[in-house]
């Protein structure tokens, strides 16, 4: 199982600022199990949202989504409340922000740290690392920490060439495919912004993470 | 003046600059390193020491430095953030600074897995353009990253690189800008071979303003054989060689003559590009070749600041 946690609220708000209607995406795999992104948790973060004064024009519970097929068949049926939202706020572990980030053209948002472990991923897709301090709403939602061989935040370095990284010629550069969506939804220009440092702490497999708190 | 370096006087007081690289050795001889500063001490202006280039262990780049300043060479400390965490890159810093080391290029540095050690750990706590960032800090504001203050002035002249050659091409330009936003003061780029793909990213580096903001140096390889010419051309990622100029060589009768005349045209051409401040000389394996190229370039006498 991947271990998620719920980011702070006023993180999530500081990411709708500029958002009117939004959708929701919960988990009723990993993310349920860890009470981050399950129903439960998808409701209440409706609740809080409505309170601030957002819109919240559909959610949508699916089993797993780090399943591509899965995710995109389901979210076919939402495809209104998908469109006529600003963004899509995605209450998982990072591999299924990333699996709805890569089946819609929206904005999306992290609404969740995954901070252990398992690698319960798809062979060839493995999208997230774990690092406990999701960067996905700055890049995309595509994860350089996860994708980039060098784990750059502010990429892409002199080595990426023809959409591939340097390092082998089957690993797609992330910082490539983050550029071209970001170009794609319009958002080129959070690129401009330096992203600080990370702080690697949560990260860090020194004993459970969890347990030491 | 942010440092005094001799580099920065010369950039500053308008000149057109020449840097060359110098690779330390796999070993402890300090002779290399005295050498090669002996060699090219009247051909430039300062000095680059690789930190670990292809991930290849070498010795480290400040203790290099600390050789060439010995011999009155300015030097050019590179520092990659492949194999240090953001502690010890500050505690080098200090260090570097503390013994007159005044220029220091940020690099990322090349993957681990092309080097010596591939199995190592790649460190990359923190990228190229967050370590331009610490470093302005650190000088500026002299605070560490995490904001507690530094005793002492940290005098630098903070130097970045840039790849025009690298994809995708329309955003290289977009982060040259960030690394200009972060703090850069000269920038040193991939060799260049492709004149006509670099004269088109400069004229975006124009257009963005950004060649007011920063010092921009050309990086020159001169290429000493077929093999070279082949081997920049088919397996140094982010390096473009047009095959003319695998051609040329081939078809040379003195080819290590055409390598010099390539280049000189190379050379002759950069400086006639608006907003390129000098030229950053990457012989490798080939340093007694440099003196002839400053001299043939028409750059000799370098400037006495």
């Amino acid at each position: 199982m991947l271990i998620s946690e719920q980011k702070p609220f006023e993180e999530i708000l500081d990411y709708v600022t500029k958002d009117r209607v939004i959708f929701l995406i919960g988990c009723k795999g990993c993310a349920d199990g860890c009470e981050s992104g399950g129903e439960r948790q998808v409701l209440e973060i409706k609740k809080r949202l409505e309170e601030e004064g957002k819109a919240i024009s559909g959610f949508s519970l699916i089993d797993m989504v780090c399943n591509e097929a899965l995710t995109r068949m389901k979210l076919a049926a939402y495809a209104e409340a998908i469109e006529s939202a600003d963004s899509v706020l995605v209450m998982t572990c990072g591999a299924g922000i990333q699996t709805v980030a890569s089946s819609t053209h929206k904005v999306i948002h992290p609404g969740c740290n995954t901070i252990s472990s398992g690698h319960a991923e798809w062979k060839q897709a493995e999208r997230c690392m774990e690092c406990g301090d999701c960067v996905l709403e700055f890049t995309g939602g595509i994860c350089p920490i996860a994708r980039c061989a060098k784990g750059l935040l502010n990429g892409p370095c002199g080595g990426s060439q023809g959409g591939k990284c340097e390092i082998s010629p089957n690993l797609p550069c992330a910082w490539q495919l983050i550029i071209e969506r970001h170009s794609k939804i319009g958002s080129l220009h959070m690129l401009e912004e330096i992203i600080l440092p990370k702080n690697w702490d949560p990260s860090l497999k020194d004993g459970s993470p969890t347990q030491r708190g | 003046m942010k440092a005094g370096s001799n580099l920065e006087k010369v950039l500053e007081g308008g000149y057109f600059a020449v840097t060359a690289e110098v690779g330390p050795p796999k070993g402890t001889s300090t002779a290399v390193i005295q050498r090669k500063g002996e060699l090219l001490k009247f051909y430039c202006d300062a000095m680059n020491v690789t930190d670990n280039q292809t991930a290849i262990v070498r010795m480290s780049s400040w203790s290099g430095c600390i050789l060439l300043k010995e011999m009155g060479i300015d030097p050019v400390m590179q520092m990659v953030v492949r194999d240090r965490n953001r502690i010890a890159i500050q505690s080098d810093i200090l260090g570097a600074a503390a013994l007159g080391i005044r220029n220091v290029l940020c690099l990322s540095g090349d993957h681990q897995r092309f080097g010596n050690h591939p199995t190592a750990k790649g460190v990359y706590d923190i990228d190229s353009i967050q370590l331009v960032q610490t470093l302005k800090t650190m000088r500026d504001e002299k605070k560490f990253l995490c904001g507690e203050g530094i005793s002492g002035e940290v005098q630098l002249f903070i130097g970045a690189v840039e790849n025009p050659f690298a994809d995708p091409f329309e955003y290289r330009v977009m982060r040259l800008a960030k690394k200009v936003r972060a703090g850069a003061d000269f920038i040193q780029t991939q060799a260049v071979f492709d004149v006509g793909k670099f004269t088109k990213w400069m004229e975006m580096v124009r257009d963005q303003g950004l060649d007011k903001q920063v010092h921009i140096l050309a990086g020159v390889i001169p290429i000493k054989s077929v093999g070279m010419a082949r081997y920049l051309r088919d397996n140094v990622s982010g390096i473009s060689v047009p095959d003319e100029i695998v051609i040329r060589m081939e078809e040379a009768r003195d080819v290590k003559e055409e390598g010099v005349k390539i280049a000189l045209e190379i050379i002759d051409q950069l400086k006639e590009i608006d907003g390129v401040h000098g030229i950053h000389i990457m012989a490798v394996a080939w340093e007694d070749i440099v003196p002839v190229i400053v001299e043939r370039a028409g750059l000799l006498s370098r400037p006495i600041l």
